[in-house]
């Protein structure tokens, strides 16, 4: 649907997220974040609402950044073919959706049983995030 | 998401007593605690008798003798047959995590949907016939009531946060007013809400056992202050204090009649494994700790309980009889020679039945023989059917009391029925 006139050129500039996905997009780190946050504090105090804080924060990471992957992945389907820097933004927030649901099953385990896994997963589900919002945020270049 | 799809009710196993009580008796087997990402979830779901009955053994005859009852739990025998039954249901502790969501819908498909009556329910069978063709309200606005015990003139009822009582005379069928309070309970979130009771041999004293607030102190350690222990309490003043802790859920407390000693059956801790932690029947002793929640059947350190506390499980006492894993005993009580010879000595314990193992167990009313006033040999059913086909039940059973006239009497908070088993003339 590009016009006529433009060159398939990598010179093109990127376009940004449409601000809904943004919005959406924008939610992940911050959560995961806090989980990890919140996580650290529990481990060093044993005060249980600590995971209970991080349990919610992670679930609520998970139902928006859940939206914002839907999102993605549409988006992947309908340019299919197109920037190759899609399918990196993708599939990071892929891996980060699904090391945040696995941690809501670990942090789902009564009191310090969810330790220390819980903390790693929760650690590894942020930096993946940070990477997905990075790569998302970059934009894509629309060609087809 | 093949984990997910386990989180869905599954499909039970066909009945089969090999499959139940793996580890039962005075030294079971503890495995290696276990957990996959999804705990396991398997609740039968109600299904109806019918014109079906309970199984219960050769030479007796089981009948429902009060059906429509709202939640039955626990069972008095009043002097003169008078039978006064609990009915009542917890409010449900709030939902802390996105879990206690969750699980709190799965756990409710295996519940009745009928709301507790709070109030008490006395059947009476004027003529003998062991027909109780008077079923009325003794008393109702309770809070969640469920331990039962009548001391010479005082009927005192354990609601999910008070001891209170009514004056009771003889043949009385209804209460004269509302109750006095004896003593308030633990009753801040109330996760294990029911209170059991017992009076001891010379109505000194009442026992109520205090549950936990949580499974293993996922509600904090701060929520655990005075809760999974055994309260006594004098019976005039309401003066209280700790007679044994360390009890993760005394759901049923009782007096051994010869010795007047306390036993009780308690519910331990889930979330490791298909056959840990073992519920209990146990003597209970004097000061005793039992564990909760630093250990489990003596000293097996749970770490999921932090801080630890290695003094208290240097501590621990080691139960008398394991019940078996999830099996949910929620009813002790001791027989009698009126229950014929082979279930002269020993202690009748019901069992409410397992929500998260798979095959379910308990969902049953076993004996465990006695001889020389302890624990002697492996549980034998009872009374059994509840369980049918695939994945249903037909009723749960919870109180056991005896009555002294020859039969036991067992509250279904199910099918909402209380049964009575008696050895057939």
């Amino acid at each position: 649907m590009a016009s006529l006139s433009a060159p398939r050129s990598s010179v093109a500039p990127p376009r940004p997220l449409h601000p809904l996905h943004a919005i959406l997009l924008a939610f992940l780190f911050p959560l995961f974040l806090g989980t990890l946050a919140s996580d650290l504090a529990y481990a060093r105090t044993f005060q249980i609402q600590w995971a209970n804080f991080a349990q919610w924060l992670n679930a609520g990471g998970l139902l928006l950044g859940g939206l914002a992957l839907l999102w993605s992945l549409a988006g992947l389907i309908r340019h299919r073919g197109g920037d190759r820097r899609r399918l990196v933004h993708a599939l990071l927030l892929l891996a980060a959706w699904g090391f945040g649901l696995v941690n809501a099953l670990v942090h789902a385990k009564d009191a310090w049983a969810m330790m220390p896994e819980g903390l790693w997963l929760s650690a590894i589900a942020a930096v993946l995030a940070l990477l997905a919002s990075w790569t998302g945020y970059l934009g894509f270049r629309e060609w087809a | 998401m093949r984990g997910l799809l386990m989180m869905t009710v599954l499909a039970v196993l066909p009945l089969g007593s090999a499959a139940q009580s793996p580890a039962t008796g005075a030294t079971p087997e503890l495995p290696e605690p276990q957990r996959g990402l999804l705990p396991e979830m398997v609740i039968p779901r109600p299904a109806q008798w019918g014109d079906d009955l309970p199984t219960v053994p050769d030479g007796f005859t089981v009948t429902a003798i009060a059906t429509g009852l709202k939640i039955p739990r626990q069972t008095l025998v009043l002097p003169n047959g008078d039978i006064l039954v609990a009915e009542g249901k917890g409010q449900g502790a709030p939902a802390l995590r996105p879990k206690d969501v969750i699980a709190g819908f799965i756990k409710a498909l295996g519940k009745s949907p009928v709301e507790g009556g709070n109030r008490l329910t006395l059947l009476r069978d004027a003529d003998g016939d062991s027909t109780y063709e008077t079923q009325g309200v003794f008393a109702e606005g309770l809070n969640s009531p469920y331990g039962l015990a009548l001391i010479d003139g005082g009927l005192f009822v354990a609601n999910q946060d008070a001891v209170v009582r009514f004056d009771y005379i003889d043949g009385q069928t209804q209460a004269e007013g509302p109750p006095v309070t004896l003593t308030k309970l633990p009753s801040v979130i109330n996760h294990h809400w029911t209170k059991a009771m017992t009076a001891s041999a010379d109505g000194r004293f009442l026992y109520v056992g205090i549950g936990s607030n949580s499974n293993i102190t996922e509600r904090g350690m701060e929520a655990e202050e005075d809760r999974a222990m055994i309260w006594q309490i004098d019976a005039r003043t309401g003066m209280h204090r700790p007679y044994a802790t360390g009890l993760r859920n005394p759901t049923a407390l009782t007096i051994q009649p010869d010795t007047g000693r306390l036993w009780a059956v308690v519910n331990e801790r889930d979330e490791i494994g298909p056959n840990l932690v073992p519920d209990y029947l146990t003597e209970v002793q004097e000061g005793g700790f039992y564990g909760w929640p630093y250990s489990y059947w003596g000293q097996t350190v749970d770490p999921r309980a932090q801080l630890q506390d290695p003094e208290k499980v240097a501590q621990a006492i080691v139960p008398d009889y394991a019940l078996g894993a999830h099996v949910a005993a929620l009813g002790v009580a001791f027989s009698d020679p009126v229950m014929g010879a082979e279930f002269a000595e020993g202690v009748f314990v019901g069992m409410h039945g397992s929500w998260n193992r798979n095959p379910p167990v308990g969902y049953k009313v076993v004996f465990v023989p006695f001889r020389d006033g302890r624990p002697a040999g492996e549980p034998v059913d009872f009374m059994t059917g509840f369980l049918v086909d695939e994945d249903n039940t037909r009723g749960r059973p919870v109180g056991v009391t005896l009555d002294p006239r020859g039969a036991l009497i067992v509250a279904d908070d199910l099918s909402n029925t209380i049964w009575r088993i008696a050895p057939a003339r």
